[in-house]
């Protein structure tokens, strides 16, 4: 499994990954650091398609056998999408966490925002402080 | 070292380098440096139903009794009766009581002689329960030995005695070997330096070995060469929650009961006038009927079961005590205290939201068979 931060991507400290998809909406996952953490996933609790985010609000949650974590929406916007396949197979989360288990989408409030994520590298640091 | 840095400093098990080459993530558990997995825990449980895996157990605490009066002296501190161990290495599942009938521990006892009884009980409670019995010992000529000398590995799963008793046969010898193969369930014995038992903590056959601190490397990297495979402290919950076994300090404490922990089968009434600490609260909470039961539950809407949700039940709320995904089963399961009429529905409290959840009887799961 590649372990790197993705450079195409911004990133949140509280391990979430957003991919801008040039359309004024991002595509949202934990990152690998994050799922490497929780353990096996058996349990995703989506957030509902028109929800209306607001930055660091928790709008998710990821049950692994070990413990239940909150998913924090990265930047104010609505959802417009949920990946319904983690319903059935939560462990995409740990087997592809920057691909087939995204989570959600999101049409942000302001596409400006992205700018204040971490790129790849702030977000390295963060997982360096967090050992 | 100071000791401030000695109190401070989990303790490692001899195997320590062992958990570290096998990948083994550590945690601090009750003070000592545990594998909680080695890379996925599902894997884990997975390995230990369908074929064979190991714990280092070596936390665990060994107390050898020994004396004239060690029996009538258990008889005394165990709620459970060692007079129904009438053959050598029989062993009995105890809760050990306060005088209000609060479980100070649950514990596996040995009858290995008339005069020689060994004990296990749990790395978390060491202390206190070594204080609790030295002070119970001062009436009786009864001796009481920690065997920190000897470390433990249970191996667990279907396949687990085969392989274990294939290293046996050059580790001891075939004689030695074959006894061990014909032991029966919750039976041990002494082969040497070696004590090898048929017990357990997921539901599964097996065996646990305890062996001088010295050997259990090699024991270790020989029971890896067949092929059995270190499993952690994670799966090792989740494997005796489907198991339907209690984990003390969870499912029970000094603030319960046998009545409501799912340990009444481990009471011994018979015979009346035998006086264990605890009988008069225990006898007096069974005249009037105990208020709380301990169950299973599964849940039968989507997520997971933790410890300390809310049950909701027609008869009042009763209490997630143990709760998680069963890998087994595909579906949350947990251990619950709940008000002693109910019956078999409730719901649970996630997050604001209720969930119903099945009530049934543990095990949820024994030898890889679903139960529920």
């Amino acid at each position: 499994m590649n372990n790197e931060n993705p450079g195409d991507l911004k990133y949140t400290k509280s391990h979430e990954w957003v991919r801008d998809n040039g359309d004024g909406t991002v595509t949202v996952g934990i990152t690998d650091h994050a799922q490497e953490l929780l353990g096996d996933v058996v349990y995703v609790e989506l957030p509902e398609v028109d929800t209306e985010l607001t930055t660091e609000e928790a709008c998710g949650v990821i049950e692994s056998v070990k413990a239940a974590s909150d998913m924090y929406a990265p930047l104010d916007g609505t959802v417009t999408e949920v990946n319904e396949e983690l319903d059935g197979e939560p462990e995409l989360i740990n087997s592809a966490p920057f691909g087939e288990g995204w989570v959600f989408s999101m049409k942000l409030a302001n596409p400006d925002d992205l700018d204040n994520l971490l790129d790849a590298n702030e977000y390295e640091a963060v997982c360096q402080e967090d050992e | 070292m100071s000791n401030t840095e000695q109190t401070v400093r989990p303790q490692q098990t001899p195997l320590y380098q062992k958990h570290i080459e096998a990948g083994g993530k550590m945690v601090d558990f009750a003070g000592w440096e545990m594998p909680i997995n080695y890379g996925s825990q599902v894997k884990e449980h997975k390995q230990v139903r369908e074929d064979a895996g190991m714990f280092d157990v070596s936390h665990m605490v060994i107390l050898d009794f020994k004396g004239k009066e060690v029996k009538a002296f258990l008889q005394y501190l165990l709620a459970n009766d060692v007079s129904r161990l009438k053959d050598s290495g029989k062993a009995l599942y105890s809760a050990m009581l306060n005088d209000k009938a609060g479980v100070i521990d649950d514990l596996i006892v040995y009858y290995l002689a008339d005069d020689f009884y060994r004990m296990v009980v749990n790395a978390a409670t060491r202390e206190k329960d070594i204080k609790w019995i030295i002070k119970q010992l001062e009436s009786f000529d009864v001796t009481m030995e920690e065997r920190d000398d000897l470390s433990m590995i249970a191996v667990q799963g279907p396949n687990a005695r085969e392989k274990v008793v294939s290293i046996l046969v050059n580790e001891l010898s075939s004689e030695e070997a074959d006894q061990a193969n014909e032991l029966k369930p919750f039976f041990g014995k002494q082969m040497g330096d070696w004590f090898v038992a048929r017990t357990g903590y997921t539901g599964e056959d097996g065996f646990e070995v305890l062996l001088p601190n010295e050997s259990v490397a090699k024991f270790w990297d020989q029971l890896l060469e067949k092929g059995v495979k270190p499993i952690g402290l994670g799966a090792r919950d989740t494997l005796r929650l489907e198991a339907g076994m209690n984990l003390y300090g969870t499912d029970m404490d000094e603030t319960i009961t046998p009545l409501s922990a799912g340990m009444a089968w481990t009471v011994a009434w018979e015979p009346e006038d035998r006086d264990f600490i605890g009988r008069q609260a225990l006898q007096k909470e069974k005249a009037t009927g105990p208020k709380m039961k301990l169950v299973g539950l599964v849940l039968e809407d989507k997520g997971v079961l933790r410890g300390h949700q809310k049950v909701i039940t027609d008869f009042g709320d009763g209490e997630i005590t143990s709760g998680s995904f069963s890998p087994t089963l595909s579906v949350a399961i947990a251990l619950a205290r709940v008000p002693f009429e109910t019956k078999d529905q409730c719901h649970v409290e996630i997050r604001g939201k209720q969930l119903a959840a099945r009530i049934v009887k543990p095990p949820f799961v024994r030898n890889g068979k679903a139960l529920v």
